[in-house]
């Protein structure tokens, strides 16, 4: 079988090519986007399946269902707070029994490397009623993909992949074991009423779904990515781990004196016979698993269990962030590995910052200036590369809630009384869900100003083209209705700070709405471009 | 056998290319090899870690426990001792000497230096400076690779490999000066 050496990311990737996959949608998270940057580039060797950026994860997942409208197959991916934005198409795309294979794939990020919160995506599959896959390493992370579009199509569920940062983000070689599979033919939904969710039909769907809750549970009680090992000379653990939290637990288990029981739960909704039968078999029971403690939760219930159970509730694992091999080890009853731990107090710390040059900079100096004497001031701001303006030398903002949420709040600021509000925000992430509040701030002619900050990519991200060039910005702007007076672009560079300023001062000081598009292209897309004309004029 | 490997340096230095030339040459000898990456926020000019496992068996967590790295191989002198906590008691230091500064609070640079000379194995390479002779600073991962060699359990062959395989696209300049970099790395820690 020919072996490949891939990202996590990039198996998912492949699992849903070798599946059939017609098209595939997302917007960049981390630790989701090398997903979709892997089959954006495969689209360009083999020119299929379709695959392409889009405005935010909620415009992803309805174009996902519209191919699978089609009788085809799609993949959506994202980040787990991108399955917030996305939750409305997800959770109606459970009701709505497609015909052509949905997969969901949601990279969760315990321990937040690179994100607002840690919340656990499995909640979001139980909440709308549908399968879940966790792959444990890289080549369940294939499989299951391949192996989800048929599950999808069998239950007319959409199917979540739920994704963990060390997994999506850890390469290893992998055997490439399924054999690539054609697409299937564009059929439209052969029955209309299940896609028209009316009062009277939803309540069938819903109906219907529920019908199938029995006939997933009997497939998760049986696959292949539920195992259950009693040892049938030790009855005291037994121990219950889900997805990359196996990995832990097997890295550990070689030094307990005896093997416990072990199920291990890579398939939900939860094997409830194994469960028991687990339970009939242990004295008492220990349960690991990466983000909140869900299968513990449901353990315990309100009424108690009949035998102890440990785990994030009880706190002899760790309840927040991520796990490791070594947080594991108090709950198995093994001692802490001996280690040195290093002399932090001469160690800085070395926090991310800016690049050096960044125009953010530039704009976050002329933002201050434009301030002088205007103090008490507020800046919304929101998810980006700007976001490290929070960060010293700049401390420049003052808040990063959600997507678009720079724009809403200062909406809301200013309308509560405060003045000057001033959001921050940029090019992408304004496209993503800055538009709709705009769109409210313009009705009000809300007295706050919007600061743009045009860098022509979704930087943080690695630099993708944003889903409308910089050329186009101030025309969406102005297409919202705000009032071409008030609407001006600058260029950020270092030199025109106090000339930015200024003109930032003026409309801050508009009783008004304004907007202010500052815009240079980020260093690193332009240093990256400049590197790969190079090697082609070298290649030509 | 297994040799667990912490990455450090600095987010842009590169610490990912390290990676993915000794994972190529492990890969090349049929080793098990796991590589967990930093991507995203944690990239931008901060602190970078990656750990780096092979094995010639199933290697089951993608992070190294506490205590049990073979090596920590860092683009960078701080970010060398950030990790220690990681270093099993026979492991060996390997470090770039160069330090990045881009920190206001950033240590006495001689302080760093002689706190890595303290550990009980430690290697300093002026990584910069033979990158510059061996014809391009950039090079400097390859150095340090290079620098590392001897101490993994890899056949120098497969490390000409996975430079031929990394850098051969790059044109025959590129691949001499990987070459250049790499040997000027083995000597300077031999």
């Amino acid at each position: 079988m020919p072996r490949r050496i891939l990202l996590g990311d990039e198996c998912v990737a492949l699992g849903a090519v070798h599946a059939g996959l017609s098209a595939a949608y997302a917007y960049p998270g981390t630790p989701s986007t090398e997903i979709l940057e892997y089959l954006i580039e495969y689209r360009k060797k083999h020119g299929r399946p379709f695959a392409t950026w889009c405005a935010n994860e909620k415009t992803a997942t309805e174009e996902a269902l519209g191919t699978c409208f089609a009788g085809r197959r799609a993949l959506v991916a994202m980040k787990h707070v991108g399955l917030n934005v996305a939750a409305d198409p997800f959770v109606n795309a459970a009701l709505v029994s497609t015909h052509g294979g949905l997969v969901v794939a949601v990279a969760d990020d315990p321990g937040m490397h690179s994100s607002q919160n840690e919340q656990d995506s499995r909640f979001y599959a139980d909440f709308a009623r549908v399968l879940c896959l966790e792959p444990a390493n890289q080549q369940e992370a294939y499989d299951m993909t391949v192996e989800a579009y048929d599950l999808s199509e069998r239950f007319r569920v959409p199917v979540m992949l739920r994704l963990v940062t060390r997994l999506a983000h850890s390469r290893t070689a992998i055997e490439v074991t399924a054999e690539p599979r054609p697409e299937n033919p564009v059929r439209k939904a052969p029955e209309r009423d299940s896609w028209i969710l009316l009062p009277s039909n939803a309540r069938r769907a819903w109906h219907a779904l529920l019908e199938r809750q029995k006939d997933m549970i009997a497939w998760s009680e049986q696959c292949r990515w539920n195992t259950l090992a009693l040892n049938p000379d030790g009855r005291e653990l037994g121990v219950i781990t889900t997805g990359i939290a196996r990995n832990y637990y097997l890295e550990n288990v070689g030094e307990m004196k005896s093997r416990p029981s072990h199920l291990h739960i890579g398939a939900y909704p939860l094997p409830a016979d194994q469960i028991r039968r687990l339970a009939a078999h242990a004295k008492r029971l220990l349960v690991i698993e990466e983000g909140y403690p869900l299968v513990e939760r449901l353990l315990r219930g309100l009424l108690g269990t009949p035998l102890p159970v440990a785990g994030k509730m009880t706190g002899e694992v760790p309840p927040e962030g991520e796990l490791t091999p070594d947080n594991v080890r108090p709950a198995m009853g093994l001692p802490v590995r001996p280690f040195t731990p290093a002399d932090e107090a001469s160690l800085p710390n070395r926090p991310p910052q800016l690049c050096q040059g960044c125009p953010h900079g530039h704009m976050y100096h002329a933002l201050q200036k434009a301030f002088e004497g205007l103090e008490p001031t507020m800046v919304t701001s929101d998810i980006g590369c700007y976001t490290l303006g929070a960060l010293p030398p700049y401390t420049a903002i003052e808040s990063c809630v959600c997507m678009g949420a720079s724009v809403s709040m200062a909406k809301g600021a200013a309308e509560a009384g405060f003045h000057p509000a001033v959001a921050v925000v940029g090019d992408s992430t304004f496209l993503h869900s800055g538009l709709t509040p705009l769109l409210d701030a313009v009705h009000e002619d809300t007295n706050m100003t919007l600061l743009i900050l045009d860098n022509e990519a979704v930087a943080m991200t690695g630099g993708q083209e944003t889903i409308a060039p910089s050329s186009r910005l101030k025309d969406i702007v102005l297409g919202l209705g705000v009032d071409p007076a008030h609407c001006h672009v600058v260029d950020a560079m270092p030199r025109k700070v106090p000339e930015n300023a200024a003109l930032l001062r003026r409309e801050i000081d508009h009783k008004g709405l304004s907007v202010v598009i500052a815009v240079r292209e980020c260093l690193e897309t332009a240093r990256r471009k400049r590197k790969k004309e190079l090697a082609e004029v070298k290649a030509s | 056998m297994k040799y667990d490997i912490m990455l450090a340096g600095v987010g842009g230095q590169g610490v990912l290319s390290l990676a993915a030339l000794i994972g190529r040459a492990a890969v090349a000898e049929g080793l098990h090899v796991k590589q967990s990456e930093v991507h995203g926020m944690a990239q931008r000019g901060g602190a970078v870690l990656s750990h780096l496992r092979l094995a010639d068996h199933d290697i089951a967590s993608d992070l190294i426990p506490l205590g049990t790295a073979d090596m920590i191989l860092s683009m960078e002198p701080l970010e060398s001792l950030r990790y220690t906590a990681y270093l099993s008691p026979q492991g060996t230091v390997v470090t770039a000497s160069d330090p990045f500064i881009n920190i206001p609070n950033y240590p006495d640079r001689e302080d760093v230096l002689a706190k890595i000379r303290r550990l009980p194995r430690a290697v300093l390479v002026e990584a910069e400076r033979l990158a510059r002779e061996a014809g391009e600073v950039l090079s400097k991962n390859t150095v340090m690779v290079g620098a590392a060699a001897h101490l993994l359990p890899l056949k120098r062959e497969s490390f000409d490999g996975a430079i031929r395989q990394t850098f051969g696209a790059k044109g025959e300049k590129a691949l001499q000066v990987n070459f250049a970099a790499f040997e000027a790395g083995w000597k300077a820690s031999a």
